[in-house]
């Protein structure tokens, strides 16, 4: 099972659906309810952070196994703004666009690796993985 | 003008003398069409539905315009009445080009006539197809904003259960536009009813990321600047979870696992009690 599956992110029903996708793909990889939470809520706050601040890129949902080790790995992509100061919107409470400013931090606890890349007007891809325990 | 008026004699008169061959095998083409495309589906196709079709093109070309005078809107409707796809339309326009085009290619030889026909056809088919994909698009448009319409009416509903006391059941995803309903419907409701508790609840709400979280502290503390309280009840363990892993903070109004054990906290606050008759 190494298929990929990616879902365009243009509005806020596109959200849904990355949601709806992420949340099927770690039913059947076997995640506990708790943990299928976890991966969508996620899912949520990455899609709606490239639908808020890029206007347009995609969530790429794929199953790994690495040395019989499983995991599921979100890549969210988008070619926006980039952002300027990565340490600060690591930092819980920071928030450009009013909202709780939990968004970035909160996934990267929300799941068991995360990286992120950015590039000011270039783009952004952020990575985060979540083993099957 | 007098070219334009003979070119189009020419097409109407090649195609009134052949109006049978050329009937003949649009009514093939379409046959095969239907086979390939519709087999297995129930639907179920008359003779007659064809046989207007081609009547209407037959019409147009001879009498008037169908795509104007409601005839063809009247046709159109007639067929996605019986549940016949689209593609049965802009097919059956399709096969009709090709059966002329045919037909053309084999009688005559001139090539100005043949180009000068050809340029005919599609003054002949193409507002009957624009027709149809406007009417198509309309009728699309038309449906998804009743749909749109009877999904916000069912979105974010305040109903009085108690003396006092009131209970806002979501279900579903929560969106901006959502969102922004349900503060209003909160807002008025609590006035409406006098409302001193409002239950919020969450049970069928799939995912609750910081945007839905930031919505509901926001209708909360709106709801606690009226003079109101504002429970938010039916937060299942996961969600619980993945609450506290965002550092959501929701200590700012109470909480409840269950509506039932809100509804208990909603009496308590307005000092009623349930009594049974025993």
């Amino acid at each position: 099972m190494d298929i990929q599956s990616c879902v365009e992110v243009r509005n806020e029903w596109d959200i849904v659906s990355a949601r709806q996708l992420g949340r099927n793909m770690a039913k059947e990889l076997g995640f506990g309810n708790v943990d299928q939470a976890r991966i969508t809520t996620a899912i949520s706050e990455l899609a709606r952070n490239i639908y808020l601040y890029a206007g347009r890129g995609k969530i790429c949902i794929e199953p790994i196994d690495q040395l019989g080790r499983k995991g599921l790995r979100i890549v969210a992509l988008d070619n926006g703004p980039g952002i300027r100061e990565i340490r600060k919107v690591m930092e819980d409470g920071y928030t450009t666009s009013g909202g709780l400013g939990a968004g970035l931090p909160g996934v990267k606890r929300l799941m068991d690796e995360f990286s992120i890349e950015s590039t000011v007007d270039v783009g952004t891809e952020i990575s985060a993985t979540k083993w099957l325990r | 003008m007098g070219v334009q008026e003979k070119l189009d004699n020419l097409i109407v008169q090649m195609i009134n003398e052949n109006q049978e061959t050329l009937k003949n095998n649009w009514l093939k083409e379409v046959e095969f069409f239907k086979e390939k495309e519709l087999i297995g589906t129930s639907l179920k196709f008359s003779e007659e539905t064809d046989q207007q079709f081609f009547a209407m093109l037959i019409k147009h070309i001879n009498f008037h315009d169908i795509s104007k005078d409601g005839t063809l809107d009247d046709f159109f409707d007639q067929v996605l009445h019986t549940g016949l796809p689209l593609s049965y339309l802009t097919q059956g326009l399709q096969a009709a080009r090709r059966v002329v085009l045919n037909l053309l290619v084999e009688t005559e030889n001139d090539k100005e006539k043949v180009a000068a026909v050809y340029r005919e056809i599609d003054r002949w088919l193409d507002p009957i197809l624009n027709r149809v994909v406007e009417n198509s698009s309309q009728i699309w448009e038309r449906t998804v904003s009743v749909q749109k319409t009877a999904l916000l009416e069912l979105s974010a509903p305040l109903i009085p259960v108690f003396k006092n006391i009131s209970v806002m059941p979501l279900i579903g995803s929560i969106d901006t536009e959502r969102a922004k309903l349900i503060m209003e419907n909160l807002l008025n409701g609590v006035i409406k009813y006098r409302s001193e508790v409002v239950l919020i609840d969450i049970t069928g709400v799939p995912v609750v990321d910081t945007m839905v979280a930031h919505h509901i502290i926001q209708a909360a503390d709106a709801v606690r600047l009226l003079g109101s309280t504002c429970i938010l009840v039916g937060i299942r363990p996961e969600i619980a979870q993945t609450i506290v892993s965002l550092g959501i903070d929701l200590s700012l109004f109470p909480t409840k696992s269950t509506l039932q054990k809100g509804m208990e906290n909603a009496l308590e606050i307005t000092n009623q009690q349930l009594i049974s008759n025993k």
